[in-house]
């Protein structure tokens, strides 16, 4: 059979009808298309994508397995090197990592390996009633910090392998970035819930509602009887741009806006968290963060939702197949534009006019690209006097965060950067004997497959340290 | 889930309860909140901490019945529990040093207000106390604070109870007759707190106020907290759940808390008819 030269097709959602609802875009492969998409695996000796990997998934294995419609084997083989297989297969930017570097990918479109994962995951989690089996515990007690992505791969690394892990979540449900940050539509949350639920049947403990550095510190998780703690709080405060009016009622962090339609339900009718909904709303960023929010808006019922992006869509930072999603359900890309001002309502006569102080417009400045900046990203520049208003009722803010200072604070010895994120060697050890720390909290805002990378590393560090 | 270990009415619209939250009790200052979830579908909402005890776990919250949740809140029955109980959240009351603080509180902010002045008086502080409300149906917790006080003045805006008039009189004949202070700390409505700072701005008097703007998660993530201080002419932006609540009365920009306060008003105003007529109903 010739090699057909392109991807199999995911099917998704109608643009059209999917901008309406919050159900999942992807629709994931067919155990047909799935084995016909594994037939295209050449399984090459060198073995290129599995260094793509950030947790060195033995992906040729489990594409082999899947040839012979051996699904379940395909998952064993994932399940050696991912806690989180149905995640990853859904949100990792598999173009950038595994697949950009597939041999297949040199001459045709590479293989579809994130849509082999979710296939085979989203197969296990519907047809296989295996429970995990929980590991005879070495005596070893360790404390993760957060629940996201970082801490969950963490956690299930160390129960694994013996350890007693107990979890703790700021939130009052567990999975971090997962649950408030990446909507439904994209990442339905009873997945996430799945996994967590793994991991309980593998011996985890979760504690929610535990904000450590305020409810525990990291001394006294120690003092309890822990002898490792790994950090995984995720990235922190929002930041802002610092121009006239973002106290505006009506201009929101992605993170506040996310949070309330995603953890609060606020996308549901019988939730109690009030949201924005509705008019036309300005998304500021290009980041995945900013496809997040633009099309939540526009789920929640925006008539109209703008991506504002300071740079052009080649150096536009979230992943295509995001902003193709974007582009079909009807978001419009304001590229080369920057933020100068947020106008708000005032009426003169009025001070108890309960529209005064909501926004209604966006002010923004035209840019052009300048030379390349150190890293290589052409630099934007403000064209004097290229000022217009783009009328609006909210305005989202999506660029990016500043670590949480309440760790660092409460931790003695624990050294950050200049940037606030937490310094760590290459075995993702603190500054702090047997403090571990990994993903936003160390590096910014990056992605859920780096954050499980860095949990990954930590859990082997760990591991490595009790077995000496 | 945190049982509710008692619930009290202190008036008509506030009520007392202690929740058993062992872990936020063994570790609770004064000044510092608490972010909880009445039930599955409910939103979070910050209540500074009204009191807390270590030996039996149970933490204070005071709170008036303003919106849907405060309403499902104060239906709830001792013996019954509330989803989710997180905290002690932000930075406790700065009381280390000071001889003589002047504590104003104002309507249900005083229930806040009397935590802090029961840890300045348990250290040693002279405190004096000047508390405000509406009429006399809504005073609260006089005696706990005659008890915390060196003097007590005791304020309604009708005059239907003690002195007529709003907190700012005393406050301002306090100040106008010499009377010292190192801190004035002032909780309660924001107008309130914005025009006791104006109040003592001539006279040179240190203010700390105590910010409860609009919150999500109150770890210092969403940033729907944030408010602005005007540091040495500049405008900074800062958020109550990690950088606060407290603040330096002279730097906050009063006017723009109070309009962002208002940004659910509407939708608030409707879900909490809808909650009543529930509760009607039921």
């Amino acid at each position: 059979m010739p090699l057909d030269p392109k991807k199999h097709e995911m099917p998704v959602q109608d643009p059209q009808v999917r901008a309406h609802n919050f159900s999942e875009v992807a629709l994931g492969y067919t155990h047909e298309v799935a084995i016909a998409e594994a037939k295209r695996c050449l399984n090459c000796k060198n073995r290129p994508c599995v260094q793509g990997c950030p947790v060195n998934i033995a992906i040729p294995d489990f594409i082999s397995c899947l040839k012979q419609d051996d699904i379940e084997g395909a998952y064993h083989v994932i399940n050696k090197s991912s806690s989180l297989h149905a995640v990853c297969g859904r949100v990792c930017p598999q173009e950038t990592q595994c697949e950009s570097k597939c041999t297949l990918g040199i001459k045709f479109e590479p293989v579809g390996i994130g849509r082999l994962e979710r296939f085979v995951a989203d197969w296990h989690n519907a047809n296989s009633n295996e429970a995990p089996k929980k590991v005879a515990s070495n005596g070893h007690r360790v404390a993760i910090v957060g629940s996201g992505p970082s801490g969950l791969t963490c956690a299930g690394d160390l129960a694994k392998a013996g350890f007693e892990v107990t979890v703790y979540e700021a939130l009052h449900t567990e999975g971090g970035v997962l649950v408030y940050g990446i909507p439904e539509f994209r990442l339905p949350k009873a997945i996430v819930a799945k996994e967590v639920d793994t991991l309980k049947q593998l011996g985890v403990e979760f504690v929610t509602n535990a904000v450590i550095g305020k409810t525990l510190t990291v001394d006294e998780l120690f003092e309890q009887g822990n002898e490792a703690v790994f950090i995984g709080s995720g990235a922190g405060l929002p930041n802002f741009m610092n121009i006239p009016g973002e106290a505006f009622k009506g201009v929101y962090s992605a993170n506040e806006f996310l949070t309330r339609s995603n953890l609060m339900k606020a996308f549901r009718d019988k939730c109690d968290t009030p949201i924005m909904k509705g008019g036309k709303v300005v998304v500021v960023g290009g980041g995945h963060v900013a496809m997040d929010a633009a099309r939540t808006a526009l789920r929640l019922g925006a008539e109209k939702v703008y991506i504002v992006y300071r740079r052009s869509m080649q150096e536009l930072p979230a992943r295509r197949e995001e902003v193709e999603h974007a582009e079909e359900e009807g978001i419009q890309f304001e590229l080369l534009r920057n933020p100068v001002e947020i106008i708000g309502y005032n009426n003169p006569d009025n001070p108890r006019d309960e529209r005064n102080g909501f926004v209604t417009g966006c002010k923004v400045i035209k840019m052009e690209l300048g030379e390349p900046d150190a890293k290589g990203r052409r630099r934007p520049i403000p064209v004097e006097g290229s000022e217009y208003v783009i009328d609006c009722d909210a305005v989202v803010i999506a660029i990016g965060t500043s670590p949480n200072p309440l760790i660092k604070s409460t931790t003695k010895g624990l050294e950050v950067n200049a940037h606030g994120g937490i310094i760590v060697n290459e075995d993702g050890l603190t500054s702090r004997a047997n403090v571990y720390a990994g993903g936003d909290a160390v590096t910014g805002a990056a992605t859920v497959i780096s954050a499980m990378g860095a949990g990954k590393l930590a859990a082997k560090s760990i591991i490595e340290y009790f077995n000496k | 889930m945190y049982k509710i270990l008692s619930r009290k009415e202190l008036n008509p619209t506030v009520t007392q309860m202690e929740i058993e939250a062992p872990l936020v009790a063994a570790k609770a200052k004064a000044g510092q909140f608490i972010i909880l979830r009445v039930d599955e579908d409910g939103e979070r909402i910050p209540l500074t901490i009204a009191g807390s005890n270590k030996e039996t776990g149970a933490v204070k919250i005071i709170f008036q019945v303003v919106g849907a949740t405060t309403e499902k809140l104060n239906h709830k029955k001792e013996g019954e529990s509330i989803q989710d109980f997180a905290g002690p959240l932000g930075k406790p009351t700065e009381i280390e040093g000071k001889k003589s603080v002047c504590i104003v509180g104002g309507g249900v902010g005083c229930a806040i207000a009397l935590p802090v002045a029961q840890a300045f008086a348990a250290q040693g502080t002279e405190v004096t106390s000047i508390i405000g409300f509406r009429n006399k149906d809504l005073l609260i917790l006089e005696d706990e604070f005659r008890a915390a006080s060196k003097e007590l003045i005791v304020m309604t805006d009708d005059g239907s109870y003690a002195r007529h008039g709003n907190v700012t009189v005393p406050l301002k004949e306090l100040l106008e007759a010499g009377r010292h202070f190192d801190e004035i700390i002032t909780i309660g409505p924001v107008i309130m707190m914005k025009f006791v700072t104006l109040t003592a701005k001539p006279f040179n008097v240190p203010v700390t106020v105590s910010m409860n703007p609009i919150m999500i998660d109150g770890t210092g993530m969403c940033g729907g907290c944030r408010l602005t201080l005007v540091e040495d002419g500049k405008r900074v932006t800062k958020f109550a759940c990690v950088d606060g609540p407290d603040f330096n009365g002279y730097e906050v920009d009063f006017d723009e808390a109070m309009s962002r306060a208002r940004m659910y008003f509407p939708f608030e105003r409707k879900a909490h008819e809808e909650t009543c007529n529930l509760f009607k109903n039921a």
